[in-house]
């Protein structure tokens, strides 16, 4: 296990915070918030043509670069400081590993290079309203038909659920219960009996939709495939690539908040002078940076096919909530007045990471499964 | 991790040393002679200077000189406690005089030193402190009060840090002295801790005398070499841990050495407790039966995640130290994440431990082990730089944030301080 980036990643990393400093500023951000699509068809062709970023963790045989996790959550780090909208999570991070854990090799051929090249957007449709992450409390249900198969049901919290075109969808067999007869299911945008609504969010910079299936046409992927282990090895997978997009938020508002302590003058001097600021922020430093170790560690560990993968993956995702959390909170609460106001920016940044410390499972829900993982370990 | 190659200088005085420990190594020697063998060779201490006691070699190559040491089983030169502070101090601010008298008897074990830094008056703020020198025409003589002395109680000298011009600003008049710890004017007292043991001193100076060629560097430049000994203490901390393990093989030399290290780490025996003992968390949870409760499961994993997660940054810290690059904020992270650890393990052990948690000594879990710890723990965000204070260098080294306007300039004598602490 290495602690550190090798000067191939720390180059990579360099060249992904310019591109994303160079094209999508805070203003751009604001821009795609208020947009109808929430993010700009011309910066997904750069991220996706130009940096080839949609493609980092997909094997060079199957279109992409080749790298690991490692990569990916670099640029999630990077995304996250930006806090760019793009449609990278769920077309990249969920979508493509879903295909690359779940579904066959011919399938994987004959998605995946449309994915990669960003000609088409992806998401993931697994959860239901309520919010249970496994997919064991799926209740969809696929039926089979003459031509394939037909989708019923609904999905909620669907990551970029409109502006995906690519649905890949979680249902079950009739009559099947818990982990048993779960399936991945491939779903036309343009299918007949597929109604999606975009859901009113309180992070505006990625959006959300409802599914409602009916008799919707589908195809059945990785039939030839554990369905189970391929689904848990793409939740680990999202999962650290969250924590890290999340870390990559929290060094951002950290040094937002250490830029405003420098200039803001009270009492006769700068803020960051008291040790009531001070110390605020030195403790968000050091959760930040323990969150990051945790993440690093985790995505190294996944790349290595670690037995703890499971383990680390909530690790690096309770730690991340928490940090994220608090220096979102705290960003806030530095920057006084001026920071509840709309036209200062550090909202936008609490306002992700107040919605991704509950995506894909809250700290409690993370620590319980460390726990778990823990004890079924001994 | 590549293996390191192995330099042709490394060959050589391997094989020099091999020769000489298979020509000087017995086991039934007394330990102090020993060490003079090893002082006059220069193997005691083979990057000092050849003229005091050393080979001037690289300290890279020490581990390599360890480990010949470690083939044989071979005695080193005293090593632990505050000696090699001492020596490293002097080596650095002493006199030719000094080394000359002192250095020997350092390294052969046979002086042992202690650190006459911290006042009741003057914790964080070390260089306020109120022992005074003055001159008397032909020696200095020293009145005032020490607090949290390790090993005052058997040692042959002290470092001291006083006061020796009150009107100078604070740092300014200060000057550093070697004190001798045994004379009528010192006084000596055990300092009981709220865990019950007393690992640490207070010293009351009553017209203690020190002759004038005792004093190190020049009148006002004591903050300079006291600031010598405080980095020696951070750089040395893990290994004096490491020397504080006696071989444990039989022989009269290993004996004399196994008593040393008694008497040295003996204040030391409840620092495991200190840090909260995180290993004991996972299989009490386990074997009590806490287990099943969702609180201890949630305040378990905090802990757990906490005290890994401080590993592998640490590690981060020593890969960019190793690999040549710039160090990150995880080197200054080390000793606030450490409170808030044992702070944790505390809580988790009270919440595991339930009504039991009120019990000490023998009634106390795991034959008082756990009451050890939470009453041990405090310590931790206290003592080598309290919390406060790390968050003020994380503040200003690491974030670059403004210093706090100071309000203690001008000559020290204008500034308000504590009263003395009664001598009870």
């Amino acid at each position: 296990m290495h602690f550190g980036y090798t000067d191939e990643q720390e180059q990579f990393r360099g060249i992904v915070a310019r591109f994303l400093r160079e094209r999508a500023p805070v203003s751009a951000v604001r821009a795609q918030m208020a947009s109808e699509r929430g993010h700009d068809p011309a910066l997904w062709r750069g991220i996706a043509g130009e940096l080839g970023l949609t493609g980092v963790h997909v094997p060079e045989h199957l279109g992409g670069q080749g790298f690991g996790l490692e990569e990916l959550c670099i640029a999630q780090e990077e995304f996250g400081r930006a806090l760019t909208c793009a449609p990278f999570f769920a077309s990249t991070v969920l979508a493509t590993t879903a295909l690359l854990e779940i579904a066959d090799e011919a399938e994987q051929e004959a998605l995946l290079p449309a994915l990669v090249a960003g000609e088409r957007v992806g998401t993931l449709a697994w959860v239901e309203q309520g919010g249970d992450w496994s997919a064991s409390a799926c209740a969809m249900l696929a039926t089979p038909a003459a031509d394939g198969v037909r989708l019923n049901g609904h999905k909620h919290y669907v990551i970029d659920g409109l502006a995906a075109d690519r649905l890949l969808v979680v249902a079950r067999t009739p009559g099947s219960v818990g982990n048993a007869g779960l399936g991945l299911y491939a779903v036309e945008a343009d299918a007949a009996g597929l109604v999606r609504r975009g859901l009113e969010t309180i992070d505006t910079t990625r959006r959300q939709a409802a599914l409602v299936l009916t008799d919707c046409p589908a195809r059945r992927l990785g039939a030839g495939r554990d369905f189970t282990s391929g689904f848990a090895r793409l939740m680990d997978r999202a999962t650290i690539a969250l924590a890290a997009e999340m870390v990559g938020g929290a060094h951002a508002l950290l040094d937002a908040a250490v830029d405003y302590a420098k200039l803001r003058m009270q009492f006769g001097r700068p803020i960051g002078a008291f040790q009531a600021i001070k110390h605020k922020l030195a403790e968000m430093l050091l959760e930040v940076e323990l969150a990051t170790a945790a993440v690093r560690y985790a995505a190294a560990a996944a790349d290595a096919n670690d037995a703890e993968t499971s383990l680390l993956a909530s690790h690096a995702k309770a730690m991340a909530s928490d940090a994220s959390m608090r220096a979102a909170v705290e960003a806030v609460q530095i920057h006084g007045g001026i920071g509840f106001t709309w036209d200062n920016d550090t909202h936008l940044w609490f306002k992700r990471a107040r919605s991704s410390a509950v995506l894909l499972g809250d700290a409690a829900l993370h620590r319980e499964r460390y726990i778990a993982l823990t004890e079924a370990a001994a | 991790m590549s293996t390191p190659s192995i330099t042709p200088e490394e060959t050589t005085v391997r094989a020099e040393l091999r020769a000489w420990l298979a020509a000087h190594w017995q086991v039934d020697r007394s330990l102090v002679a020993w060490r003079h063998l090893l002082v006059d060779s220069g193997w005691g201490m083979p990057h000092w200077p050849r003229e005091w006691h050393g080979r001037g070699l690289p300290v890279a190559l020490l581990p390599a000189i360890d480990a010949e040491f470690e083939a044989v089983g071979a005695v080193g030169v005293a090593r632990i406690g505050i000696r090699l502070l001492a020596a490293a101090t002097l080596l650095e601010h002493g006199s030719d005089d000094h080394k000359r008298r002192f250095l020997r008897r350092i390294l052969s074990g046979e002086d042992t030193w202690c650190q006459l830094f911290s006042e009741p008056g003057s914790g964080s703020d070390l260089a306020g402190g109120t022992t005074r020198a003055e001159f008397d025409g032909t020696r200095w003589v020293v009145n005032g009060q020490k607090l949290w002395t390790t090993s005052a109680h058997h040692a042959h000298w002290g470092l001291l840090l006083a006061r020796t011009d009150w009107d100078a600003p604070k740092h300014q008049g200060l000057s550093f002295f070697v004190i001798d710890m045994h004379q009528p004017g010192v006084e000596v007292r055990p300092l009981k801790q709220m865990n019950g043991y007393a690992s640490f001193n207070e010293v009351f100076f009553t017209d203690a005398v020190v002759p004038a060629n005792n004093q190190v560097a020049n009148t006002g430049d004591g903050w300079k070499v006291a600031m010598t000994t405080l980095a020696h203490e951070r750089r040395n901390a893990d290994a004096l841990r490491r020397w504080g393990h006696a071989s444990p093989h039989a022989g009269r030399i290993y004996d004399e050495e196994r008593a040393e290290i008694a008497t040295v780490m003996e204040p030391y025996r409840w620092y495991p407790q200190r840090a909260g003992r995180v290993d004991l968390a996972l299989p009490r949870a386990r074997s009590t039966g806490r287990m099943a409760d969702p609180a201890v499961r949630q305040e378990l994993a905090k802990l757990l995640m906490l005290s890994r997660a401080s590993e592998w940054l640490a590690q981060r810290a020593r890969h960019a130290k190793q690999s040549g690059k710039p160090e990150g904020p995880e080197g200054s992270l080390g000793k606030l994440v450490a409170s808030h650890v044992a702070r944790a393990a505390a809580e988790v052990h009270a919440l595991i431990s339930g009504a039991d948690a009120m019990l000490a000594g023998a009634d106390s879990p795991e034959n008082g082990m756990i009451a050890e710890i939470l009453l041990s723990v405090p310590a931790t965000s206290i003592a080598g730089g309290t919390d406060e204070i790390q968050r003020n260098i994380i503040g200003e080294r690491v974030l670059d944030l403004p210093r706090e306007p100071r309000t203690d300039a001008g000559p020290f004598r204008d500034i308000p301080r504590n009263p003395p602490r009664p001598r009870g």
